[in-house]
């Protein structure tokens, strides 16, 4: 069976050149980037190419990359390491669970935090953004890009709102890294976090920026890694990879190859659009990363759905799996005023440098295929009478 | 998929039989809802939809080479076994979570998954025969080779369109057998010890869980106390709540009488439990309602049969004829001791399931 993988937000494969420019840092240069020996000085070498191809991405100082296990580090690395108990945090109703996590557990700890709502298009208002400042507030966090509808936040009204107000901006740029074009300047950010696994790069390595002169708090104590900002010694293969990656990003966004995946992610998106009824965009009238698309496919289960698609060979996704598997309805598509019933019979497509056009053909006849079998399944759809 | 012996087992036969199998876990109650509350446990382990239970049935599934999937039956479960669970509880009944989880989650929901991902059958590792009967024209549920391990009792609300799309690859083995084949498979779990308790009531515990369970939905356990009173109509005291009493209970009446007394009666509307002598526990006949018939289309004319009472009870020998448009009679040959509203009553022809009902 051809399997199509169109769960690009969840992970990426790794790019035969970030592979390759991996490989001999998992042998032949094994050193401790620490070391002061010659096999120390070829990984930190390695280490900081790489920090300046990811500087580069971003728009910032090479010595404004914090290197961490991930997204996830990155997130509660920039949430915990800027803000002290009595401050106030403002975050959004559907950042990541790295950021809604964080900013609760916080919230048990002694800060106070605003979760602010999105309307019906994913969007956060940044008017909400000002009228949530309260004297005390330390740092808004809100997403650049969403992970379920693609959606693409007003970050730099928000960075403006932060300098005005002289605080503190975390951005998750996650999900938009290496989709659209970044430039920490413009957003106006302190931090921002991305990961390796969802630009082509491996499981395991992911970067936060840091801007300079940003009182940072560690998570972890055991050496002065990372300029003392993350304790433990470099993942040099998986930085490496995250070099790389974010190389070929930037040279992919010079190509106009941001452009050809919109493309194909329409052609997808209109063809189901064109082809089953009562199906609709979540997220749509408002700007998206373009490789992402999120659609309600009424009257059916998104988990079914999901299940009967791996089966035949196409991979997507639909809501959040909790820890035994099972999937929980998105709390983004909750959050945009979706129904439950609606947030289960949402399914996200999200397309990676790998995916073809041939690719999104079948995945077009496998999903009408199977909405129809599940329509005929469900007790809520009634098949339209035929109008002549 | 419950991440048992007998449901890895019946993935890996029908796996190394050359099956399309596809492993399904239903999640239908999270463990760790009510951990921690007053009476509960701080954390719950090993036990029905517990992360180490879907860790089990997943690592099984990895190893026969299957894909598997955990499907989120939550809500279901909640609305149609805890609540009519905790509901039949407080009004005095003893209710069976397991015969509604088939009827409304295992042998519905998940027929309907199967067909929404193209599966033709279902596999459980329930301990059950299933067969069509050309002349009858109709499937039958019979009961399986492991006497020990019958569970027919709780899968009576079988329809026909149900029954001829499950298997039930353990009918014709017993237990002993299914460990063996288990080893015989490699899978780690050959020697897990069988699930005693109802899957949801951690340490088995029904009182406490529905305290914790009400308290969570910020209800109140309805004031159920009332009089105990003799079969001649005598106040003996009063009691704490019809709940905490059920037909046939001896111990913990809160009276001191010269005879044995034991609970004969629970009256949710009057909330008076009645207790007697041991002789009053004894009822020639019992009426049924929400009755489902698999081995017959419609009872026209008395049948006999053998009606089991409770899941340890022997079936004892009754007549059984249609009263109403949904209730069936039993009349039994000798009177059968404690019968309980709120059990099922499940008629047998030998082995064949005619039927059953639930204890009005």
């Amino acid at each position: 069976m051809h399997r199509i993988y169109l769960d690009n937000n969840a992970t990426t494969p790794i790019l035969p050149e970030v592979f390759e420019t991996m490989r001999p840092y998992f042998s032949e240069h094994f050193g401790n980037a620490s070391s002061i020996h010659h096999h120390g000085q070829q990984t930190r070498a390695a280490v900081e190419d790489a920090r300046e191809s990811v500087a580069a991405l971003l728009g910032c100082r090479a010595s404004e990359i914090v290197f961490t296990s991930g997204g996830t580090e990155a997130d509660n690395l920039a949430i915990a390491g800027l803000v002290a108990a009595g401050d106030h945090i403002i975050t959004s109703a559907i950042e990541h669970h790295a950021v809604l996590l964080a900013c609760r557990h916080l919230e048990e700890t002694g800060c106070e935090v605003t979760v602010l709502p999105v309307d019906g298009r994913g969007l956060v208002d940044p008017d909400d953004v000002r009228r949530a400042l309260r004297p005390n507030t330390k740092l808004i966090s809100v997403m650049m890009a969403n992970n379920e509808t693609g959606v693409l936040q007003p970050v730099e009204e928000i960075g403006r709102i932060a300098a005005e107000a002289g605080i503190g901006f975390h951005t998750d740029a996650v999900q938009a890294a290496a989709k659209i074009a970044i430039d920490v300047k413009e957003i106006g950010c302190h931090a921002l976090s991305i990961s390796g696994h969802k630009i082509h790069a491996p499981q395991g390595v992911g970067a936060l920026y840091v801007r300079k002169g940003t009182r940072l708090q560690p998570l972890f104590y055991g050496g002065r890694h990372e300029r003392s900002r993350r304790a433990g010694t470099e993942n040099v293969p998986g930085i490496v990879g995250l070099g790389k990656a974010a190389q070929l990003a930037k040279t992919a966004f010079e190509r106009g190859d941001d452009r050809k995946m919109a493309a194909l992610r329409d052609r997808l998106q209109q063809g189901i659009l064109a082809q089953v009824e009562e199906a609709a965009v979540n997220g749509d009238n408002a700007a998206r990363v373009p490789n992402t698309t999120n659609i309600r496919f009424d009257h059916i289960d998104g988990e079914a759905m999901v299940i009967a698609l791996d089966l035949k060979g196409l991979a997507v996704s639909t809501g959040a799996a909790c820890s035994s598997g099972a999937i929980e309805p998105s709390h983004v598509l909750v959050a945009m005023g979706l129904r439950t019933d609606q947030a289960r019979a949402s399914i996200r497509f999200s397309l990676g440098k790998q995916t073809t056009a041939e690719e999104i053909d079948i995945a077009l006849v496998l999903v009408t295929e199977t909405v129809a079998r599940l329509r005929e399944l469900s007790p809520t759809y009634k098949k339209q009478a035929v109008s002549t | 998929m419950s991440g048992g012996v007998d449901s890895s087992t019946v993935a890996a036969m029908l796996r190394a039989d050359g099956h399309n199998v596809i492993g399904l876990t239903m999640q239908l109650w999270n463990q760790s809802r009510l951990a921690g509350r007053e009476g509960m446990p701080e954390s719950v382990q090993g036990r029905c939809c517990s992360l180490d239970d879907v860790y089990d049935a997943r690592r099984v599934a990895q190893q026969i080479g299957i894909p598997y999937y955990v499907v989120n039956h939550e809500e279901r479960f909640e609305r149609d076994v805890i609540r009519p669970f905790v509901e039949e509880y407080v009004s005095g009944r003893t209710p069976i979570p397991c015969s509604l989880c088939n009827n409304h989650l295992k042998f519905d929901q998940l027929l309907i998954v199967a067909q929404q991902i193209g599966a033709e059958r279902v596999a459980t590792g329930h301990y059950a025969r299933v067969a069509f009967d050309e002349a009858r024209g109709r499937w039958l549920l019979n009961r399986p080779a492991d006497a020990s391990k019958d569970q027919t009792y709780f899968l009576f609300g079988l329809t026909q369109e149900q029954l001829s799309r499950t298997i039930f690859p353990l009918g014709d083995m017993t237990k002993p057998e299914v460990r063996e084949l288990a080893r015989r498979h490699g899978l780690a779990l050959a020697e897990k010890p069988d699930s005693q308790e109802i899957c949801f009531v951690p340490g088995g515990d029904y009182k406490r869980f529905i305290d914790a369970y009400l308290a969570e939905q910020g209800e109140a356990l309805p004031d159920t106390a009332g009089d105990l009173v003799t079969t001649t109509g005598e106040v003996l005291g009063e009691h704490t709540g019809i709940h905490n009493f059920t037909v046939g209970q001896r111990k913990g009446l809160g009276v001191a009488t010269g005879s044995p007394l034991y609970v004969i009666q629970i009256s949710g509307a009057s909330k008076q439990v009645i207790v007697g002598g041991e002789e009053h526990l004894y009822s020639r006949t019992l009426r049924t309602r929400r009755v489902n018939l698999i081995a017959v289309e419609d009872l026209h004319e008395p049948m006999r049969v053998t009606v089991k009472i409770r899941h340890r009870h022997e079936p004892a020998a009754a007549v059984i004829e249609r009263t109403g448009d949904d209730e069936i009679l039993a009349t039994f040959d000798e009177p059968q001791r404690a019968v309980t509203p709120g059990q099922a009553a499940v008629f047998y022809d030998g082995d064949v399931v005619v039927g059953g009902g639930w204890i009005a």
